[in-house]
């Protein structure tokens, strides 16, 4: 504590990640709840023409939500845990603000070209790696300015030993780094060809290659973008918020390495019963069971850090997003394996179990974290106090029971229309047309729509709170917000 | 030793890095080559087809369509023979999909026909009734870009060796023609026409005299090739 209270740390670029964290917060999910409506009330398919469509609009909720609201959650918090956990100021390298106001600005352009092109519906069409290579080229320099801000803040740090947290941080940066290269590999046709447009490529892999390098790149995207970072954030934030020490160094140890080991293996387990090889298949369904350990090794390292004062959860609704976040990572890392077993899968795959799966992940942890984390820095980065504990307490259960309502729906809808795909009559000819298993999923749509609202006013409620605090909280002294503590960071 | 690369942040991310990249050379490299190879006969996709992909993938039908019919006797029964891995091997990207809120699409040429795609494209609720398909009138009047799909085209042959302007099935003749963008053109057009003549919408078959395609003809000629 004594030399840090000498240091004055930087949070001008935080606090524009957590504006752009809020914005891209808002457009994801509005979309999002618009297509969950689509797809129970298809008229609202209508409302922006050719571009209004639920295929048109997918690619922007899940590049939204990955892209625009993940991606800057997880450099807000960069931003502000980087420089307390390497002891160092952002303020102490000129050279480290200009790279992090440009990786910002950079960023910006990137996705309001994202938009555009994805509303056209310029695209190279793979899941979660749709945008086209001239924007491609830019997300590699956004990237390589994120890597420079970490290494260099890395180079001038006085805490030599790194923290649990920048394990994670520097992990994100590289996994996604090599997913990302290896995925977009394309040749753009028309400076090979001299015709067409410019914009147009041709992926470099094709058909099953193509498929396996894919799903390499998507699995391990979740792994890189949606686990690890949001890791590296719980055991920061857990334990200040808290006034805890970290459960088990050891556990951390061994979890991090194991999810580094193990995650790249599970991909295949997007690919069984397909054309790839069958050893790949069963490789990937057997680590992915394997990987409960490791995913399990940290949730349960966040909750016993919470050991004996378990009071704290009534008393603070931080801790309570904090604590249902790695409840929900328990289980949606244990409903994922479950569904890579050859046999479940074969009636989960293409069904709207997946997306209930992703969901409880992303809404329940994913997106809780990012949000706790922002209430926690908000007064530290603004001085000021958080405007209202009780709006957040609200948000707290709105978004809870959004979230339910949620996955439940979905796994309902997605066993009945896997059941009934296969279901036979008593001559063994398929029971159901096509459209009959659509229609039977009408109530579920609707109740995942209503649950996607929920959801969405909790966030309009966090952005609100957020707001106030910046615009009309009470102002507060900054040293009283660094007492409670088990870290020098 | 985890404390020793705990303050040594280089070799820290060397380590991370080691192991990440292992389970991908292990995973992907091996089958590379056999994965890439064609089932016997298998041809390219016209421009025409390739443009009809290219409204595919504009329009984003990978968010409810799988082009992946998996060997389980309930899905041979609905939509025929499981898939190959061969049979995808001039799909770039493949479009295998992830989520079936519609049906598997990757034989549909086999039991729809040109003018039933017309009338679903323009009002699935017209021939499915409680279809959640979104309408794509749109695609009755925006113009599909041949020229680029040409280009893809004739990358595909450079770079990949794909069998353009080649006899495959060995019966003396080339299988399909790509030649110069004038050919290409050419022969795009007059496929174009072949499909025209089986649709009603005047729009599209005046457009097509004109010499332009529009999207919803290239999109029909790629759903008939998926066979
Ligand atoms: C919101 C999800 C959705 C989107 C997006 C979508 N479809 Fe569909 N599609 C369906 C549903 C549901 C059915 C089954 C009911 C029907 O036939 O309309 C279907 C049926 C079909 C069929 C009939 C298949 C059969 O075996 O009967 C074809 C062909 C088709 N769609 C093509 C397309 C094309 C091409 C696109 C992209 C331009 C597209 N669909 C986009 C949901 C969708």
């Amino acid at each position: 504590m004594q030399n840090n209270a000498a240091l004055e740390y930087d949070y001008t670029i935080a606090k524009m990640f957590v504006f752009s964290t809020i914005l891209f917060g808002i457009v994801g999910m509005v979309i999002g709840t618009l297509i969950a409506a689509q797809l129970a009330f298809p008229e609202l398919n209508y409302l922006l023409g050719e571009y209004g469509t639920f295929s048109r609009l997918r690619p922007l909720h899940t590049n939204g939500v990955i892209f625009g609201f993940t991606l800057s959650g997880i450099w807000a918090t960069w931003y502000y845990v980087g420089q307390r956990v390497l002891k160092v100021s952002m303020a102490e390298s000129p050279f480290l603000m200009a790279i992090g106001k440009l990786h910002f600005w950079l960023y910006m352009l990137v996705m309001v070209l994202a938009v555009v092109t994805l509303l056209m519906g310029i695209t190279a069409s793979k899941e979660y790696a749709q945008l086209e290579w001239p924007l491609d080229l830019l997300v590699v320099v956004v990237w390589v300015l994120w890597g420079l801000s970490i290494f260099g803040l890395i180079g001038i740090r006085r805490e030599k030993t790194l923290y649990i947290s920048m394990w994670y941080y520097i992990a994100t940066f590289l996994g996604i780094a090599m997913l990302y290269l290896f995925n977009n590999m394309a040749i753009p046709t028309q400076l090979v060809t001299g015709y067409g447009s410019w914009l147009h490529s041709v992926s470099m892999y094709a058909g099953t290659n193509d498929a396996l390098v894919q799903w390499w790149y998507g699995h391990n995207a979740v792994a890189f973008g949606f686990t690890v970072p949001i890791i590296a954030m719980i055991y920061y934030f857990l334990p200040k918020e808290s006034g805890q020490a970290v459960y088990s160094y050891k556990l951390s140890l061994l979890s991090f390495w194991g999810l580094m080991f193990v995650y790249l293996w599970a991909g295949g387990h997007h690919l069984i019963y397909s054309t790839v090889p069958d050893w790949m298949q069963s490789m990937g369904s057997v680590f992915s069971v394997v990987l409960i350990l490791p995913s399990w090794g940290s949730a349960i390292n966040m909750l016993l850090t919470m050991k004996g004062e378990w009071n704290q959860l009534t008393e603070n609704p931080l801790i309570k997003f904090m604590v249902l976040a790695s409840t929900f990572y328990m289980l949606s890392t244990l409903e994922g394996p479950i569904q890579s077993i050859k046999s479940v899968n074969a009636i989960a795959h293409f069904t709207d179990w997946i997306p209930g799966h992703v969901h409880d992940g992303v809404l329940g942890w994913v997106v809780f974290m990012i949000m706790a984390a922002i209430f926690h820095m908000a007064p530290r980065l603004f001085n000021k106090e958080l405007y209202s504990k009780s709006l957040v307490e609200k948000q707290f259960w709105l978004q809870t029971t959004g979230i339910v309502l949620y996955f439940s729906s979905m796994w309902i809808a997605g066993i009945t229309q896997g059941m009934m795909w296969r279901a036979v009559d008593e001559y063994g000819n398929l029971a159901y047309s096509f459209i009959d298993t659509v229609t039977v999923l009408h109530p579920y749509y609707t109740i995942r729509a209503v649950g996607g609202l929920l959801y969405l006013i909790g966030f309009f409620m966090f952005a609100y709170n957020i707001y106030k605090t910046f615009a009309s909280g009470k102002e507060v002294d900054g040293s009283t917000l660094q007492n409670k503590t088990p870290m020098s960071a | 030793m985890f404390h020793w690369l705990e303050e040594r942040p280089f070799f820290f991310a060397v380590g991370v890095f080691v192991v990440i990249a292992f389970a991908g050379l292990i995973e992907i490299l091996p089958n590379f080559a056999q994965a890439s190879r064609p089932i016997e006969g298998l041809k390219p996709y016209s421009v025409l087809e390739i443009a009809g992909k290219e409204v595919y993938k504009k329009d984003n039908c990978i968010a409810c369509h799988s082009q992946l019919i998996r060997p389980f006797k309930s899905e041979t029964d609905r939509y025929g023979m499981y898939s190959l891995s061969g049979e995808y091997a001039y799909d770039r990207p493949f479009l295998w999909g992830s989520k079936r809120t519609g049906p598997d699409l990757h034989r549909v040429g086999n039991y729809r026909t040109t003018d039933w795609h017309e009338n679903h494209m323009w009002e699935p609720t017209s021939v499915v009734p409680n279809s959640i398909m979104p309408a794509y009138k749109h695609m009755f009047s925006n113009i599909a870009d041949i020229e680029t799909a040409y280009a893809e085209a004739l990358t595909v042959k450079n770079v990949f060796n794909v069998p353009y302007d080649q006899d495959i099935n060995g019966d003396g003749n080339v299988d399909v023609a790509l030649g110069s963008w004038e050919d290409a053109r050419a022969q795009a057009l007059k496929e174009a026409e072949a499909i025209a003549a089986d649709m009603k919408n005047q729009d599209v078959k005046d457009a097509v005299a004109r010499g332009e395609i529009p999207e919803i003809v290239a999109i029909i000629a790629y759903m008939n090739r998926l066979k």
